[in-house]
């Protein structure tokens, strides 16, 4: 609690687009309850971010904690301990913290080829093959340091215990502004939180069931990539269109949005209530609508998806249970 | 030997982080301006089908994800070699256009604005969005908040989402628009040219007639003579969506403009030790260090730049600013970066007419907005301007279509030197034998830094626009001797 008896407040990007952010902004008029109900006490965007002000604070002062953005490097990880330690709640908030997202797929590869892949393109002129160094003397002889970078993107459970887990990349707004309004609730002893460990701010199945598109259960004989497609059928499933739709083992709350302006889901709500590992459950999915029992068939038909690692673990591979690729882990 | 410690100055994919080291007389020896994050999309990417990367370059920025997906939309048309509709690419400008409108708009009022509106010495409490609104009245804080409304409901009506919009795809967009969708977007665009142009009228009224803060923008702190960069059209006006690249010397002459798959010829980049982001600069000119001048590669890429880079502006209203602009501020180029704010407000006026434009085009309605690719996908470069600079994407592609190389040249990025040299400049101005101008210094520095609107802070994009700083003084053996804060 804070001098003023209001809930402190505090949200953190760690390694992260800036759009958990703006999905936050875009809440509008519900920022000023949370202006109203909560004293913010760290929030780079918003006020100052010094993290010795955080580090000064005593443990558990801080209410309420998003955090979004992955693991990335070892500065990620301390402000992630640090947060833990000093919140009561601490939330995953959006897919980097929660899955990985997008800069998960860093995990099929090692650092040093990450490292030589970027600071070695075709416009870069660097023939010395400088590397960035965590520890450098300037030439006027001071030490000057950029963060440790780590051996594979993290997610926050990975590092920490976590509370609670809101999915999405990012989160959408109606969502954030559904859960600031249960959480002041739940503060003024109006309603309960849910149990430790829920996913909050998004539905119970999947993006399947909240897309207004027809299903007939129908079978494919072959997948088609979406450029490929003449004319993209408004109404009906696009996976049985043959378009890689990851609707079914992803989980609902965005409302399909993408599905309805005629662009296949991606899975950026994460994996479905029930599911275990994403990939396996799309494997799944899939095997149900292939319509064919010969094993030449089914492998042809399987090579229209081109990039199966991608396709079913592009939000999740940080969290999923292959985590990373062996050569993010050894090096090459 | 001490040094200062600016941390963090919040974030370019997270944070930013500035040492000022001084000399034995307390001068400033050098200033070193460090970017402590890589996330490796040219590396992750490589593998993935070219159609998904306006998807997965969306998330190298939730910011401006619009220009990272129109970027990746137009390489991978190039990669296909296939020329979408003439519709497809007016509904990618339409939404690229609702996305500046509100970029712009959140740039002026809540980041750069503060500093003139409420004066760049008004107490720290009010040099804010809230204090601007509190000025200007409840009413324009509406408009405010409007305007930004607005251009997010055309992104979302023409993207699908309101962040990381997801249909352009090779060959043009997956979703059309009809007449009513149209008819709202005009008149969106309609009231955003009366808010842009109120918008002007405002910075006029209140800059413009300050002596005080005509002398601050003109004033030599913020000036470097640079070369600068900016899309062009065929009639070499400003283009954000398309064209070819203009690149001006410090003089104003034209050194050339180049199509997107030519940019190797112009642009390469530094790698330091000391930092994760690299140092774009034109190649032709070479690296010469973190100086000023024609014989230096360092160029800017920012409103200010395009306008620079371009003959004019392809709209009437716009036009008539750039006229104004020049004559006021002595001709062209003008390489004052305070002027920077102005050249974005005319760039707002001209994407709500470019709006209005898009919108009344009979072609715009047409379901024809989509091609399907049927060369051998093989390389492709695309090239917008993001609203922080020229953004590059160019791909390597398998003959299925799935990356086998990747590059990307980001907004921001372009102008990591020039805003390098604006710090250093700051510091070496209002650092004297260990005398620090405190508060001062601080919003000084952020001032130099605010004008490019940097990524590092899509930070910047802070809800009271100001920016955290945090300013160590050490003595040499890194002893903490005082501390300058700036809080918001």
């Amino acid at each position: 609690m804070s001098d003023n008896g209001k809930p402190k407040f505090a949200m953190y990007w760690a390694s992260s687009c800036g759009g958990c952010e703006i999905a936050v902004l875009n809440i509008s008029e519900k920022i000023l309850d949370v202006d109203a109900a909560f004293d913010v006490a760290f929030w780079p965007v918003a006020m100052d971010a010094k993290y010795k002000d955080v580090e000064a604070m005593p443990d558990k002062s801080i209410t309420l904690t998003l955090f979004n953005g992955g693991i990335r490097n070892e500065e990620n990880a301390y402000l992630a301990k640090l947060l833990r330690q000093k919140s009561v709640f601490l939330v995953a908030f959006g897919s980097c913290s929660s899955e990985g997202c997008i800069p998960g797929l860093a995990n099929f590869s090692s650092g040093k080829d990450l490292f030589d892949t970027v600071y070695d393109t075709i416009s870069t002129d660097n023939p010395e093959g400088i590397r960035p160094q965590y520890n450098w003397t300037t030439p006027e002889g001071l030490d000057i340091h950029i963060p440790v970078f780590s051996p594979t993107v993290r997610t926050l459970d990975q590092i920490v215990d976590v509370d609670y887990i809101m999915p999405g990349c990012p989160p959408e707004s109606h969502q954030i502004a559904a859960v600031v309004e249960l959480v002041i609730k739940a503060l003024n002893g109006e309603a309960e939180l849910p149990p430790k460990g829920s996913v909050i701010g998004a539905g119970g199945s999947t993006v399947c069931d909240d897309c207004p598109r027809e299903r007939n259960i129908k079978k494919i004989t072959k997948f088609v990539r979406i450029h490929q497609v003449e004319n993209i059928d408004p109404d009906l499933c696009l996976l049985e269109q043959g378009i890689l739709c990851n609707g079914p083992a992803t989980r609902n709350g965005c409302g399909a949005l993408c599905p309805q302006v005629n662009a296949a889901c991606i899975g950026c709500y994460g994996p479905a209530a029930d599911v275990a590992d994403y990939g396996a459950r799309m494997i799944t999915a899939l095997a149900s609508v292939i319509d064919s029992r010969d094993p030449e068939e089914i492998e042809s038909i399987l090579d229209g998806i081109p990039d199966p690692g991608g396709s079913f673990y592009r939000f999740n591979l940080a969290h999923s249970l292959l985590h990373a690729a062996k050569s993010a882990w050894v090096g090459d | 030997m001490e040094r200062i410690t600016i941390d963090p100055i919040t974030r370019l994919e997270g944070h930013g982080k500035i040492e000022i080291l001084l000399d034995e007389d307390g001068n400033v020896a050098n200033t070193y301006f460090q970017i402590p994050e890589l996330r490796g999309f040219e590396r992750f990417c490589v593998g993935r089908p070219v159609e998904e990367m306006p998807l997965l370059t969306n998330r190298i920025c939730g910011v401006c994800p619009e220009a990272h997906h129109m970027a990746a939309a137009k390489a991978g048309d190039a990669v296909y070699g296939v020329d979408p509709p003439p519709t497809a690419k007016k509904l990618r400008e339409l939404l690229y256009m609702g996305f500046y409108f509100t970029d712009h708009t959140t740039h002026f009022y809540a980041l750069g604005g503060p500093d003139f509106v409420m004066g760049p010495d008004a107490p720290v409490a009010e040099r804010n969005i809230l204090g601007v609104i509190h000025k200007v009245g409840l009413e324009i804080g509406g408009k405010v908040i409007q305007a930004r409304k607005y251009g997010h409901t055309i992104v979302e009506m023409l993207g699908g989402r309101k962040v990381h919009p997801c249909t352009s795809i090779p060959g043009g967009v997956t979703k059309g628009l009809n007449e009513e969708e149209r008819q709202k977007i005009e008149d969106m665009g309609r009231w955003g040219i009366d808010f842009a142009q109120f918008s002007l009228q405002l910075f006029s009224d209140l800059v413009l007639g300050n002596q005080t803060y005509v002398d601050l923008i003109l004033g030599d702190i913020y000036t470097h003579r640079t070369h600068y960069m900016g899309m062009v059209d065929e009639n070499n006006h400003v283009n954000f969506y398309d064209g070819l690249v203009s690149v001006v010397d410090p003089d104003g002459k034209r050194l050339g403009k180049y199509a997107p798959h030519e940019y190797t010829d112009w642009v390469a980049e530094r790698v330091e030790p000391w930092t994760y982001l690299k140092f774009p600069y034109l190649k032709k000119v070479g690296w010469k260090g973190f100086v000023d001048g024609n014989d230096s590669g360092v160029y800017m890429a920012t409103p200010l730049s395009r306008l620079n880079a371009a003959d004019g502006m392809a709209t009437p209203l716009a036009q008539e600013h750039y006229e104004k602009f020049y004559e006021t501020l002595g001709g062209k180029p003008v390489h004052q970066r305070l002027a920077t704010h102005w050249a974005r407000l005319i760039e707002l006026l001209y994407s709500a007419e470019r709006l209005v434009e898009l919108a009344t085009d009979p072609e715009i309605t047409s379901p024809k907005f989509h091609t399907v690719p049927t060369k051998t996908p093989t390389e492709g470069v695309g090239i917008v301007e993001a609203p922080r600079g020229t953004l590059t994407h160019h791909y390597w592609t398998d003959e299925r279509g799935l990356l086998t190389k990747v590059n990307l040249i980001v907004g921001t990025t372009n102008n990591y030197a020039p805003i390098s040299m604006s710090i250093n400049k700051a510091a070496k101005s209002l650092i004297k034998n260990g005398t620090v101008v405190n508060e001062g210094l601080l919003n000084m520095v952020e001032m130099a830094f605010r004008a490019y609107d940097p990524c590092f802070g899509c930070a910047t994009h802070s809800l009271p626009g100001q920016m955290p700083l945090e300013l160590t003084i050490r003595d040499a053996d890194g002893n903490e001797v005082d501390v300058l804060r700036q809080f918001c």
